[in-house]
């Protein structure tokens, strides 16, 4: 409770490193006209773009049927990719933090892989696992499942793309946490389960939320591996591009859709990047001072 | 309950924790395992609670002389205290200590009013009963300490485990709880072990105190047994300050620095070399020489802060000395660093290879 606290003043800046005004001045002006051009002025022309022929146009090309049909898809996709990623994250930093078991580091390497590995070689190795003529090909034709050019495939991508967001996330933060809490339970005659609800969980609540949302916004946005698995129907960033080809506006109109999502996505993420250090400084001084 | 370990082994790697240790503590008893860091006093603690498992081929784990080595800690009874807490940090206090009552399986559950009563009864105890709906970082860190305490009490533990339960506090605070927990222990009377590496809180808390050193039991004994009998030159050396010489015994006479000593139990050896330990507080200081006893020194430096002034001194044959003496009798002295004197052993404990004087 920051009444019991004593107020922590921030340290002033020394002298010995602050530079002259008109450096400062400088530095901010170079870094600010930086992100003008690269960042705003892009976001300003998707906007801009989008209500180019007015409202009515910018309607129309969301209430198409093909728009709203990629809209449904990708709802689908990440209603689908970001609980099995939320799962299986939660379970693999579960693992890595908090237990010793060999294969410890291959595991963590592998939770790695999709960052350094190309979307678009993604959907490609989907591609050869599953296409007619893949490894797994003919067996799905005699089952009659299409993988390929299809949803399952899209979906696929999508999981292996977002794997790592909520383990990425959610592994140093349960380290830096430690075990004791969970011994502490385990002493006090709690079950596995019982700790993971009552102890874990709630201790990486914030964190966990976190990486759903990048998650989330990944999957959304999506779009190298995505492409290559796709069949005739389209996420919303397939829209954008097919759209790009005959119908400027439109195709504007849906990426400003996107843009919106990303946004709201920095929105929260912020949100939630003030929450966190808040928390932990709250306990990390508590935590020294008596 | 009656806490026993027989033979145990415990290797990390290669590093041996522990080096067959055996150990038996009584109902009731409150027992220190006290020894430097690496000397496997938690390794031993985390053990008897079942949060390590010794290695194959280790002795037996008895409570009341039950074996429960094949237990786990959740099913021993044991209270754990952790060094740092392990508070639940998004629980409030009182959710912290009913949490060993809520996590039990439905038919063995208190109900609500019942956990209610015990939680408020134990934060009683610990002192900390306007406190329940704080959090854990809104505690200080005694605060936190005790109701750990609280919730390790709340499963009615057979066996209390304390794990350097006063190791991240103040130095005043930590004199206060310990005297806490000592009545706390009077009055509970739960078979209690502590670990530190804090000798003075050892020898204040503890019924019994189990020295320990690279994986193995040195001494066993009370307080002062310990502090005045030691056994072997580690312990000697780890309860508090030493000085120490290096000397011989020859003749039936200890030699060391320009002193000796009469040892007629020792008239056999000849030119044996031996280390001679004297606590600082176990000088005479004098202005004069008394003849043959006397090591004669010069103060370098005073520090009278404190019950008694403690003098660093360089003895004429060269060794660095420390030494205690009451405030009173330094005022008679009159002593001023540069001035010299004569410093008469009153106490001391020689070890050679194999043997105690």
């Amino acid at each position: 409770m920051p009444s019991e606290q004593p107020k922590a003043r921030k340290p002033r800046r020394g002298e010995a490193v602050t530079e002259p005004l008109w450096i400062r001045c400088a530095l901010t002006a170079v870094a600010l006209g930086f992100l003008g051009l690269l960042l705003m002025l892009p976001l300003a022309a998707i906007f801009v773009q989008a209500f180019e022929k007015g409202w009515e146009a910018y309607l129309a090309a969301l209430t198409d049927p093909e728009t709203i049909a990629a809209i449904r898809l990708t709802l689908l996709v990440a209603a689908v990719a970001v609980p099995l990623n939320t799962v299986f994250g939660v379970a693999a930093a579960w693992a890595i933090s908090k237990f010793e078991f060999p294969g410890k580091n291959l595991l963590t390497t592998l939770i790695d892989l999709p960052y350094s590995v190309s979307p678009v070689i993604a959907g490609m190795i989907f591609v050869l696992l599953f296409a007619p003529g893949g490894w797994f090909g003919p067996w799905l034709e005699a089952i009659h499942l299409k993988i390929i050019f299809a949803v399952p495939g899209m979906i696929l991508a999508t999981l292996f793309v977002t794997f790592p967001f909520v383990a990425r996330e959610l592994i140093p933060l349960m380290q830096s946490q430690g075990i004791e809490e969970e011994e502490a339970a385990r002493a006090l005659g709690a079950g596995g389960w019982q700790i993971f609800w009552r102890v874990t969980l709630p201790n990486i609540k914030w964190g966990l939320l976190y990486g759903i949302i990048l998650c989330n916004a990944r999957c959304m946005g999506e779009f190298g591996a995505v492409s290559v698995v796709s069949g005739v129907a389209l996420t919303l960033t397939l829209q954008v591009e097919s759209l790009y080809k005959q119908n400027m506006t439109a195709a504007f109109a849906v990426a400003s859709l996107l843009t919106l999502l990303g946004v709201v996505t920095l929105v929260l993420k912020s949100l939630l990047e003030w929450k966190i250090p808040k928390q932990t400084a709250e306990e990390a001084m508590g935590y020294c001072g008596d | 309950m009656s806490i026993e370990v027989q033979n145990i082994r415990k290797t990390f790697g290669s590093f041996t924790a522990l080096d067959g240790v055996s150990l038996t503590v009584g109902a009731g008893e409150l027992v220190a395992l006290l020894g430097p860091s690496g000397s496997g006093k938690t390794t031993l603690l985390r053990i008897i609670a079942g949060l390590e498992q010794s290695d194959p081929g280790s002795g037996p784990i008895l409570f009341h002389d039950e074996d429960v080595g094949g237990r786990r800690i959740g099913d021993r009874a044991v209270g754990f205290v952790f060094q740092h807490y392990a508070l639940f940090r998004h629980m409030t206090v009182f959710d912290n200590v009913a949490f060993g009552l809520r996590v039990r399986p439905r038919k063995s559950r208190p109900s609500d009013a019942l956990i209610r009563h015990k939680v408020d009864q134990l934060l009683q105890l610990v002192q900390l009963d306007t406190f329940a709906t704080r959090y854990p970082h809104q505690l200080s860190g005694g605060q936190r300490q005790r109701v750990a305490l609280a919730r390790a009490l709340a499963i009615e533990p057979k066996v209390l485990l304390l794990d350097e339960p006063f190791g991240a506090l103040d130095a005043k605070v930590r004199q206060e709880l310990r005297r806490w927990l000592r009545r706390l222990h009077d009055e509970i009377h739960v078979t209690s072990v502590f670990v530190t590496h804090d000798q003075e809180e050892a020898l204040e808390l503890a019924d019994r105190v189990v020295v320990m050193n690279e994986g193995r039991i040195e001494q066993i004994g009370a307080p002062d047994e310990v502090f005045h009998h030691p056994a072997t030159e580690f312990v000697m050396n780890f309860l508090g300050q030493v000085n120490l010489f290096g000397g011989r015994v020859e003749e039936g006479k200890i030699h060391f620095s320009t002193v000796a000593f009469d040892a007629p139990e020792h008239a056999q050896l000849q030119n044996q070399p031996v280390k001679v330990f004297i606590r600082p507080h176990e000088f005479e200081v004098g202005e004069f020489t008394d003849g043959q006893t006397c090591i004669r020194a010069t103060i370098s430096r005073i520090n009278s802060a404190g019950p008694n002034v403690r003098l660093l001194l360089m003895a004429e044959t060269g060794e660095s000395l420390s030494v205690e003496l009451p405030q009173e009798r330094f005022r008679q002295l009159k002593l001023q660093a540069g001035s010299q004197v004569y410093l008469t052993p009153r106490g001391l404990k020689v070890f050679g290879d194999d043997y105690v004087i």
